[in-house]
Order: structure tokens, then sequence, then C-alpha cells
């Protein structure tokens, strides 16, 4: 099941490994992505540091490790091409691939009709 | 979104909500930042077809000398800026600077010679001091008014002549920085063939009712599409144009700044006009030592954007910075992360590699020459 932050990010988890994103509607805030810089496969984050950074034209952001985790993969492509993140935001788009430290933790998240209805 | 109360609105703020305008605070104006096409689309298109801008938030000033000689608002004007404006010819326009006792930039502006007088075109932001110092300073020999009752629309991209030529065909013949009377759909306009993307284009001065008429009537061409403050942006920036406030202020002079085009010969030492302008004794003395920093082309070797505010080192472990950069982003036309800024004058040279902090690591970045888009301007 997908999960979300408030900060915009999804959550995909599958054997123990989470794979994380941005969502359509923070790909629609940002605007056409021209720059992303990705962390070190085997970077450990705490919940809420800066894990990555998207630039559009005009601004630079930062994405946030959604939970507390190791970082096992990440989506070289969309480094390459920053526009997937714009055409496939929940597909093609992801950023990274995450052990969690504790994997509960995800219960803590919002689901899809809470993050949607946190938008309005 | 809509504009917020306590934000000035243009004559055409109704219009850009209408086509999907996402409008921000700037300089005391809701003015839209982008359009539903974004701000790599709007970019892209300005520089392929015609892109439409709303620039009403400048300021639009008269000069009238009271003597209503042209020559006596010249010369008045000639006290506040470094530039030849005894010798602008009736409808031409041209780049001026106001400059601080200190040499400093306090604005930049267009001034056109419009037969009995001045016509000014100031930033926003900085309209209200502008208008009090003019008041302030020349009030003795002429008559200094701000036409609040105008419009002011920027068409730019290389379909704009065939765009506003359907209107008004005499618009074909300008050249770059004629400004020239020009009734559009019966309205009393006044026409630049310039603007601030790098691009061919006009100015459009319109009476402030009639302003939605012709914007409707412009973007009612499939090659003109609205673009907003983002793209304006970018487009200014790969044109190497200054933003004041960002890359020229009261603390850059206009040699730091490599203006020193905008200050012609007669203004110079040994010119018929030389000097007898605030800042004439920094200036003129920086146009025979050079500034210590000076305003350069920044182009990042990496595909990360070094943004305004980044300092510059001259290498990877230096420990003080040689300069900062003022402007910064990804040129869309350039495919590239683009820059500017000042560096030390001795690493001003095109070629030089200085290195930017970015989020704490030091990349690698090339002085480069500017512009980094050449321009189209019809010069004829």
């Amino acid at each position: 099941m997908l999960k979300f932050t408030e900060d915009h990010e999804w959550l995909s988890t599958e054997d123990g490994i989470t794979t994380v994103g941005i969502t359509a509607h923070a790909t629609e805030q940002l605007g056409d992505l021209v720059f992303v810089e990705l962390p070190e496969t085997g970077a450990k984050f705490s919940k809420g540091d800066a894990a990555a950074v998207v630039e559009s034209v005009k601004a630079a952001s930062d994405v946030y490790a959604p939970l507390d985790g190791e970082i096992v993969e990440v989506n070289d492509a969309i480094t390459a091409d920053p526009s997937i993140v714009n055409s496939d935001p929940r597909g093609a788009g992801w950023f990274f691939k995450m052990k969690l430290n504790n994997p509960d933790d995800l219960t803590e998240l919002l689901d899809e009709a809470a993050y949607t209805a946190s938008l309005d | 979104m809509t504009a917020t109360d306590d934000l000035l609105k243009t004559p055409l703020t109704d219009l850009h909500v209408e086509r999907g305008g996402k409008l921000v605070a700037f300089a005391g104006y809701s003015m839209p930042v982008q359009f539903p096409d974004g701000v790599l689309k709007e970019h892209l298109h300005t520089r392929a077809q015609a892109g439409l801008f709303d620039v009403s938030h400048m300021g639009q000033v008269t000069l009238r000398a009271r003597s209503g000689r042209f020559e006596d608002a010249a010369l008045a004007l000639e006290r506040l800026v470094p530039v030849d404006i005894l010798g602008l010819k009736q409808g031409r326009q041209r780049y001026a600077l106001f400059t601080s006792p200190d040499g400093g930039i306090l604005d930049d502006l267009m001034v056109a010679n419009r037969g009995d007088h001045l016509f000014l075109v100031v930033n926003a932001a900085c309209k209200a001091a502008d208008i009090a110092h003019l008041k302030a300073n020349l009030s003795d020999d002429c008559v200094v008014e701000e036409l609040t009752d105008r419009a002011l629309i920027a068409l730019q991209g290389p379909a704009a002549e065939s765009a506003l030529a359907a209107l008004a065909p005499e618009v074909a013949a300008m050249k770059f920085m004629d400004l020239h009377p020009v009734e559009i759909l019966g309205a009393d306009c006044f026409v630049s063939r310039s603007g601030y993307t790098g691009e061919d284009g006009y100015e459009i001065s319109v009476p402030a009712d009639r302003a939605v008429e012709l914007a409707e009537s412009l973007l009612a061409n499939e090659a003109v599409r609205p673009i907003g403050l983002g793209a304006r942006d970018s487009l200014r920036l790969e044109a190497g144009l200054c933003l004041y406030g960002n890359d020229i202020g009261p603390d850059t002079t206009p040699i730091a700044a490599a203006l020193t085009w905008a200050i012609q010969k007669v203004r110079r030492s040994g010119g018929d006009r030389a000097g007898g302008f605030p800042g004439a004794d920094v200036i003129l003395t920086e146009f025979e030592t050079g500034a210590p920093r000076r305003r350069v082309g920044l182009s990042p070797e990496g595909r990360a954007p070094v943004r305004a505010g980044a300092l510059l080192y001259a290498s990877e472990a230096a420990a003080d910075p040689i300069g900062e950069v003022t402007s910064g982003g990804f040129g869309p036309t350039v495919e590239a992360p683009v820059a500017m800024g000042y560096v030390a004058a001795d690493m001003a040279e095109p070629g030089v590699t200085v290195h930017a902090d970015v989020r704490g690591k030091r990349l690698p970045v090339r002085v480069a020459a500017l512009p980094f888009v050449s321009p189209r301007y019809k010069r004829g």
C-alpha cells in the first residue's frame, strides 16, 4: 500500500525495501525539473533529513528522508533526465530505495485518502 | 490562485487569472510568475515564437523642461545619469543608470526622446525613489510626471514583428531602440523596438483602459503565448542582462558591473560634457584604473544550477571567497546551468575556472563571455 508524507513524498514497500518518490502534486508545484541530486548508496538518514535535491528552472528544493533508514539503491535515470520525474512521478520517476530501521514506522504516515485530503 | 488584496494590480491582472497565471507578490504588485505552460516551455516559446509579458508594474515617467525645450530637459537629466541624453535623436531610446554620489547604481532605466520631452521607464521596485530623486534634483527646471494611466506590454521573440505588424504595419520598419507613437486598435500607444530578453521585440505603452483589448488581440495570434516572471528572469539571464537588486545596485559601480558601454564618450574624461553626474569622480577614475571586481558570466561545469548568493572561491580549498553569484539558474535555451556574478578583477577573464560553494560542495565554474545566447535585435 502506498504511504505519503506531509512533505509530498510517496513510499511503496515490498519485500522489506521501501521505494521513495515525490507526488504528482509536488511536481506540479515545482514545475519542470532540470536537475536532481541523489544520495549515495549506503548513506544513512534520519526522518526529516535532506536526502535529495530537486531543481526547477527557478528554484532548488530538498527531498526529505521520510523515515529513518539506509539508502540501498538510487534511480540514476532521473539524474540523467530529470523530466522523468515530471512525466511519471509515481513510476519511472522514483528517487531512492531505503531499508527502514523500523518498518513499523510506516503506520505513522498518511494513506492516500488522508494525503489527498491534506492538499485541500 | 487570486491576487492578494494588499497587492497592487495592473490593468492585465484579471486577464492573467483568466489565463491560469500563478500570481505572486513582486515589487508590491500581484504578478504572474508562470502560466500553465510552465517556465521551461514559456522560455523556449519566447525564443522560438513570441511571448507576451505584462510589465505594467514598471514606472512610466515624463520629464518636460519648464522652458519647453527638449535640450533643457536632456541637460537636466544628464545631471543624474552618466549617459549622453542631449545626443539622443527624436524617436530614439537609450539605456541609462541613475548613479549615487559614491558611484553606485541607484536604478537602471530606459530614456527616450519624444520630441519635446523625455520618456523614462524605470524599475517597479525603484520607481517611487526614482521619481522623488528626479523631483528633488530637477524640479527647478523640469516637470516630472508619472503616467499612472498607462499599461506596458512587452512582446518578445522572432514572431513579435509579424504579430504586432498585423495590428500596426508601420512597426515592421522600426529598428532596435526606435520609439514611435503608433495608433493600435484606435488607441494612442508608444511603441519601442526593445525589450529585455535578448530577442527582437517591442514594448508597448498603451492607455490602461485599452490594455486588455490589445493583449487579447495579440494573444489571439497563435504564435503569441502569455509569459510570466519566471521565464522573463531566465531569458534575461541567458541574454546577460542585469537585474536591478541582484546583479547591480548601490554597491556596484557601472565599471564593476561591466556597463561601461552605457557611458558614452561625451560623458567620459576628455568628452565635451565629461562628468557632472553623481559619483563622477569615482566612476571616471575607475575608467582609468579598473574596478577591483567585475561582473562576469559563469558557466557551471556540471549540471547543477548555481544560484544567487553562492560564494565563489579561487580553488577547491581556498579559505576566502573571491566573489559571489548574483543571478543563477538553468538556461533552457543553452540547456545548461548559467549564472552571473562578481569576481576579483584578476579572475575576470573568460576561461578562468573558479569554484562555487553549492550546499557545502565546491563545484567548478568557468568564467564565460556574456551573453550566453546571442541577441537577435533588428539593428537595421
